[in-house]
């Protein structure tokens, strides 16, 4: 008999005034009991909609179904068939527009809780059957033939998989001193813990992929040189790390932060455990986040940690708009969170001496749809207001760094930065070169980008293949 | 990981390692930087290439304790290792087609100012160099800024070697009895390079000057290193680190140095109370 209740299994979380003062995860896991017991709502339907709705095709009702039964190291390998990166998407998935979107059981109630399924499956085999598995990744026979990855977020990482499982040797050149893209760096520890990422990136490591990190693609090495080194074929995967900034005066004061400049100081190099890591950050007592993106909450919720008593979020647009994923907002409102909707700022205040004072904002309504659908927000003449902070983070976006295009003869961008590539194979405007992710498409989500590296790999296989002929 | 290959202390605060560095060797040219990590723990700081060598794969960079990781960086010796170090970053200089070029380093400035004057005077320009330093106890590299120009100008603030004053009161003094230049290279703290350029600016000399923003990435990816040149917003990483001295907007850029302060300062005493003393570096 399946479970009917219409709520998924809770999941067990720090108590959100506990957990906005420290770094660790906040949501804790299934136990192996909540993790049977959610997967019996799952209905097994014959025309699998789930499958579907997610980017690499999980096969998500034949993995629920073998943790049903308790199989929970079967389970894990049945998701691995597909995605290489199981204990990072069942965490950060936006699963509500994709996989549980499309869920049957979502029709009435709550849809299956696939994610925190896919979470509690790689969780269960890192921490019980990883060190003894009888299984383990097939290697295929060697090919000799080299392939390049540039990036070692989850496109590059997935491409460089899928590629070493069929022969190919593949090294992954990443700019970083650490591997795992925006996962490393961008998303915070209390959200996705960086052993995991590493335990992820150890696993791929294993296929026989080499990472050589510190290296600049552009810089320290270009294209070309890459190719004389003799590789065959080339994947780039290097996101879309360039930050914008809103272009209204005061931008420059002291306590002005890009997200970019924030997380990777948090994150990356540890600044939350300052001095003990040596690279410093500066928290005043109010934060303003402009933005309504995951990268938003993310920085507002690392503000908070890191001791501001005030953190709000501006954002010109309503709720309805916000970007971020569901659960995000949730867990930012819970931890104290303002958010200022409607709103937006228009000049940074500074004290004398150059350090942020006030942002100086303007209330907005919202007009007609424009190009990207959304209701398009307009100034509300005579509501300028100040709100006091110490800091601001802006959190607007980020496009593809231009580095390797402006270092690449013919490799063809968009006036944006995109770098142009074929739906269908993901090649560029250059032979042998391909590209997905961010890189691509501009910020978008990891299981996308996970899906451009798989589509990538593929078509890599079928040119290197063809090419021997 | 690299290793330090040499090392030789220059003067009581500064000092020169040579560190294998294969790729960034290879690629190299004066005016472009690295950053390195020195352990697990370390912050990302970047360091000029002050000189290189593309046979035998390494790179010297010269630098001075100001702080906990420069302090930490000359505790380590001949065949010790530094954990990152990646480059090289930035664009090179613009050096080609200059007839006549003073070059202007106060203090550090000058071992970042040196590889560019090497390249300018091996490409046939006539050069003039003005090295200040605050006392004689502190010059550096005076036998090789030698070899590399026509004119060597060495100042100290307290008159205790050279000319007892600024580099820029040299300068002065050059312009004032009638030399022209087709290019001035000033490089150093911000308040020199920024007197440097309104010392030229008059004159319509073009001023090229070495902005050393707090960096973390130095790839463009996080826009710490912003600075204002001609009224718009450049990253210092890749846009620089060189710029139009006519150009920048200095008073923003120094205030923006000082941004973490307090934060160095709690870094290096707590630093020094575990070694106890401070008596190391
Ligand atoms: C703070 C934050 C929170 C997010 N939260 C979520 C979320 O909850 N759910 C979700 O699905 N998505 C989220 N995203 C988006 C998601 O992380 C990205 O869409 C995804 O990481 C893109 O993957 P990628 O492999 O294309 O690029 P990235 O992850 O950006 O990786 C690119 C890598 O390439 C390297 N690189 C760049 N240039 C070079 C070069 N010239 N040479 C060598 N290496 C280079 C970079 O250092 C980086 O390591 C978030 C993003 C951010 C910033
Ligand atoms: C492109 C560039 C080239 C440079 N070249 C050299 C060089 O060849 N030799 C040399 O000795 N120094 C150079 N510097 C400066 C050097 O990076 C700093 O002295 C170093 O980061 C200080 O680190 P610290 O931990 O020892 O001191 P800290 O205690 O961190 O700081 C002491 C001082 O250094 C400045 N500083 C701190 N962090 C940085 C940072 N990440 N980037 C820049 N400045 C910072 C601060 O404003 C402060 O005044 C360069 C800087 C840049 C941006
Ligand atoms: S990878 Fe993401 S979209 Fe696919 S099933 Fe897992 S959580 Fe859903
Ligand atoms: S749609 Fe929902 S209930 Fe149906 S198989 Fe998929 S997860 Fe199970
Ligand atoms: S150091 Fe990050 S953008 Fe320049």
């Amino acid at each position: 008999m399946p479970n009917m209740s219409p709520n998924k299994v809770r999941m067990p979380e720090q108590e959100p005034e506990l957990r906005n003062k420290n770094f660790n995860e906040v949501a804790l896991g299934y136990t192996e009991q909540m993790a049977m017991e959610e997967a019996q709502r799952c209905l097994n339907c014959v025309n699998r909609p789930c499958v579907a709705g997610c980017p690499v095709n999980v096969q998500i009702p034949d993995f629920i179904k073998l943790i049903a039964e308790g199989k929970f190291e079967e389970a894990y390998w049945k998701i691995r068939e597909t995605n290489n990166l199981p204990a990072i998407c069942g965490r950060v998935c936006p699963q509500e527009t994709q996989c549980e979107k499309v869920c049957i059981r979502a029709r009435r109630g709550e849809p299956v809780g696939i994610g925190r399924l896919e979470r509690f499956a790689a969780d269960w085999y890192m921490a019980n059957a990883k060190e003894n598995s009888g299984k383990a990744d097939g290697k295929a026979e060697k090919k000799n033939r080299k392939v390049a990855v540039i990036g070692s977020g989850p496109a590059g990482l997935t491409c460089a998989a899928d590629l070493a499982r069929v022969g190919y040797s593949v090294t992954i050149f990443e700019a970083f001193h650490d591997a795992g893209g925006v996962l490393i760096y961008g998303i915070p520890e209390f959200r996705l813990p960086k052993e995991i990422v590493r335990e992820e990136v150890d696993t791929i490591k294993k296929l026989g992929v080499e990472i050589k990190t510190n290296m600049v693609i552009g810089k320290t090495l270009t294209l070309d040189e890459l190719r004389k080194e003799g590789y065959e074929a080339i994947f780039i995967g290097t996101g879309a790390g360039l930050p914008s900034f809103l272009g209204i005066p005061g931008e420059n004061l002291n306590g002005v932060y890009s997200a970019n400049e924030f997380l990777t100081r948090v994150n990356l190099m540890k600044a939350y455990r300052f001095p003990e890591y040596d690279t410093p950050i500066k928290v005043g007592r109010r934060v303003a986040v402009i933005g309504a993106g995951n990268v938003a909450m993310d920085a507002a919720r690392c503000a908070k940690r890191l001791g501001a008593e005030k953190v709000c979020i501006v954002y010109r647009r309503s709720e309805a708009e916000m970007p971020a994923r569901q659960e995000e907002v949730h867990h930012a409102k819970e931890e104290g969170i303002e958010f200022k909707l409607l709103t937006n700022p228009i000049r940074v205040l500074g004290t004398d001496n150059g350090w942020v004072k006030g942002l100086k904002c303007i209330e907005m309504e919202l007009g007609e749809p424009d190009s990207s659908g959304r209701r398009r927000p307009i100034a509300k003449a005579g509501t300028e207001h100040v709100i006091d902070v110490d800091n601001v983070i802006v959190a607007i976006g980020q496009t593809p760094n231009p580095l390797i295009a402006s270092t690449t003869a013919g490799l063809e961008t968009q006036k944006w930065g995109g770098i142009i590539v074929d739906e269908e194979t993901c090649a560029t405007s250059l032979e042998g070169v391909f590209a997905g992710g961010d890189a691509v498409t501009g910020a978008a989500t990891v299981i996308l980008a996970m899906g451009a590296g798989k589509k990538a790999a593929a078509s890599i296989d079928k040119y290197l293949s063809q090419k021997a002929d | 990981m690299y290793r330090i290959v040499r090392k030789k202390v220059l003067n009581p605060t500064v000092k020169l390692i040579e560190v294998e560095a294969p790729y960034v060797a290879r690629k190299a040219e004066p005016g472009q930087f690295i950053i390195l990590r020195v352990n697990e723990k370390g912050e990302r700081i970047p360091l000029t290439v002050a000189d290189f060598d593309r046979e035998k794969g390494t790179v010297t960079i010269i630098f001075q304790k100001v702080g906990k990781t420069t302090k930490l960086l000359g505790t380590l010796e001949e065949g010790d290792l530094i954990l990152d170090f990646v480059g090289p970053l930035g664009k090179p200089t613009h050096l080609e087609g200059v007839k006549k070029a003073v070059v202007i380093g106060g203090g550090l400035g000058t071992a970042i100012a040196y590889p560019q004057a090497k390249k300018l005077y091996s490409l046939g320009a006539e050069v003039d160099i003005i090295a200040g330093f605050r006392n004689k106890d502190l010059i550096i590299l005076e036998e090789e800024l030698a070899k590399v120009c026509h004119r060597l100008f060495i100042t100290t603030d307290d008159g205790s070697n050279g000319t007892k004053g600024f580099v820029s009161d040299i300068l002065k003094e050059l312009l004032d009895q009638g030399n022209r230049y087709d290019l001035a290279i000033a490089i150093g703290p911000l308040v020199m390079m920024k007197v440097v350029s309104n010392l030229t600016r008059p004159y319509g000399i073009k001023t090229i000057v070495s902005m050393n923003p707090i960096m973390i990435d130095g790839t463009g990816m996080c826009g710490g290193c912003r600075i204002t040149v001609g009224g718009t917003t450049k990253f210092a990483c890749v846009d620089g680190p060189d710029f139009d001295g006519h150009q920048v907007d200095f008073d923003e850029a120094i205030r923006r140095q000082s941004m973490y302060r307090e934060e160095e300062k709690r870094s290096m005493e707590e630093h020094e109370c575990k070694l106890g003393g401070g008596n190391n570096a």
